[in-house]
């Protein structure tokens, strides 16, 4: 069974049609990678998934069930920053257990166990503003894994990070989703940098330029795992992998540039 | 050193004035006389004579300032999310906040009488704009992407606002705490000159109607006191209240 299924879902604003009947099929268990240009509507097609947005039409199912409403399968990993200013890290990391109706003492336990695990031992005191941007993404990350979701959705997560923490976070990404015991969660991950998606990914979706957007291309990676996401770009499959995918994407990026610079 | 440049500027500006009444340039009559506005103060502290007036203007002050607050939020809550009642309603709030409210005290006086009630009616009508308009405009920018971001970990409707929408909206609250707290003690103080049976406003009626202007003075002395000391307090409640905050945040007032 899927863990996401889009099928023709189209998403119009006003005139303006975003998402021009997108299908796609994201396995359960899979880290999927959707590559675009700028604007396309990459964000769209996740607001979708997560159900903070309707399709126009077409249906958007998650794991065997049409997503109305909030998706309570899937967590979501935001581009910006989405802690709460006003709670420290321990309590914003415990806010979702706590609106589940765990008691507060136990929702802070458990936040601890995840700050600890996203390596923010000791940090639990320190409020968003004063935490550094890498933080701040790992606070984020483990408010949404506390709640064990099966799905995760993570739109550019680390672009707003330095390469070298952006590195680092990849990998303890990587180790925290192979690495959790149960079954692999789904993750459906949103760049805009393709070396980003490959390294990280076992497929890449690649989007058309907007507008009515629509996955055009997809690549399976058979690079193996563990994988150290600095290191194996510098391997022979990863070079052949982007050089296949770039074909694609930059006629893609071309046409929106061009747009762009004629509107 | 500023220190001293201040002690030495307020000895300047008080020996001038109490040179000029001494000589008779100024005329004590309209100016009064430091020494026995000082005297008047030490006399209404020492005889006791201060404390009930003082305890029924602060107590008028705390109540407007709670009953204003608590319906500043509750309208700015319920207007800020509902967009429709807000295009009703936007008129006549505008108007209401145009209106020059200390006009209302007589209004007030007549339908809650005398006693407190009239003064925390007006003091009302000043701290609930201001906490009104800052709840408001607290609702409308919290963030997307927190509000997104909290929906995602499974908050229901009443935990977004008990969550996000009231925190949100509190912090601009705090704010703006140093004008409402100070609206609050105007509105007090207005009201209790405008008609009433006790309060420093009404020793500074009283003073003025038999022409003891020393009287006056001491009691603008002691009202700028407690003003001072309320401000204060609003700091210290402040500083505990907003730790959250970046320290450099600029002041959002108004
Ligand atoms: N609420 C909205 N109203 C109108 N247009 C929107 C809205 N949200 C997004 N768009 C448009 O949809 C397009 C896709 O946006 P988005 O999904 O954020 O792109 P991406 O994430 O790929 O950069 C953009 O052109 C954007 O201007
Ligand atoms: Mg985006």
């Amino acid at each position: 069974m899927a863990a996401l299924e889009f099928t023709d879902a189209v998403v119009r604003y006003g005139a303006a049609t975003i998402l021009g009947g997108a299908t796609l099929s994201v396995e359960t268990g899979a880290f999927v990678s959707i590559v675009g240009p700028t604007g396309c509507g990459k964000s769209t097609l996740l607001n979708l998934a997560a159900g903070l947005l309707a399709p126009s039409a077409g249906s958007v199912r998650s794991l065997g069930v049409e997503v109305s409403g909030v998706n309570r399968k899937a967590g979501y990993l935001f581009q910006g920053d989405s802690l709460m200013p006003w709670r420290n890290a321990r309590d914003n990391v415990a806010a979702g257990p706590q609106f589940a109706g765990v008691p507060l003492g136990e929702a802070r336990r458990q936040a601890d166990v995840w700050l600890e695990r996203v390596g923010l031992h000791g940090a639990g005191n320190k409020y968003p503003h004063q935490l550094s941007g890498g933080m701040r993404k790992r606070a984020q990350l483990a408010q949404t894994l506390v709640m064990d979701p099966p799905i995760l959705l993570m739109d550019e997560p680390f672009s707003a990070l330095d390469v070298q923490t952006r590195l680092m976070m990849e990998n303890e990404l990587l180790a925290l989703w192979a690495g959790s015991g149960g079954p692999r969660k789904t993750v459906l991950f949103i760049t805009h940098d393709l070396e980003e998606a490959i390294s990280l990914s076992d497929r890449v979706v690649v989007l058309s330029a907007g507008p009515s957007t629509r996955p055009i291309a997809a690549f399976d990676i058979d690079l193996p795992r563990p994988r150290d996401v600095a290191e194996i770009r510098h391997t022979h499959a990863f070079q052949e992998a982007h050089a296949r995918i770039w074909d694609v994407l930059r006629d893609e990026v071309l046409k929106t540039y061009r747009r762009n610079v004629a509107a | 050193m500023i220190t001293l440049y201040r002690v030495l500027l307020a000895t300047a500006l008080l020996g001038l004035w109490y040179l000029g009444s001494a000589t008779g340039v100024l005329s004590p009559l309209f100016f009064g006389r430091p020494e026995k506005i000082a005297a008047q103060v030490v006399e209404w502290f020492v005889t006791g004579e201060i404390w009930p007036h003082l305890a029924v203007t602060i107590a008028e002050t705390l109540m407007a300032f709670a009953s204003g607050t608590i319906g500043g939020v509750l309208a700015g809550l319920w207007l800020g999310l509902s967009p429709r009642s807000l295009a009703v309603l936007d008129p006549f709030i505008k108007a209401a906040n145009a209106m020059p409210r200390v006009i209302l005290a007589p209004i007030f006086a007549m339908w809650f009488g005398l006693g407190m009630g009239s003064k925390v009616a007006l003091g009302f009508t000043l701290v609930f704009f201001i906490v009104f308009f800052n709840v408001l405009q607290g609702v409308r920018e919290v963030s997307p992407v927190v509000l997104n971001g909290t929906r995602m970990l499974g908050a229901n409707c009443v935990q977004l606002l008990r969550h996000v929408y009231l925190p949100a909206a509190m912090s601009w609250v705090f704010s703006s705490l140093h004008i409402s707290v100070g609206m609050a003690f105007v509105g007090a103080v207005i009201a209790e000159y405008l008609g009433s049976a006790s309060g420093v406003g009404y020793l500074i009626l009283q003073a003025q109607g038999v022409f003891d202007v020393d009287a006056v003075f001491a009691g603008i002395a002691v009202l700028t006191a407690c003003a001072l000391m309320l401000d204060a307090i609003v700091t210290i409640a402040e500083s505990r209240l907003l730790v959250w905050q970046p320290r450099a945040d600029i002041p959002r007032d108004s």
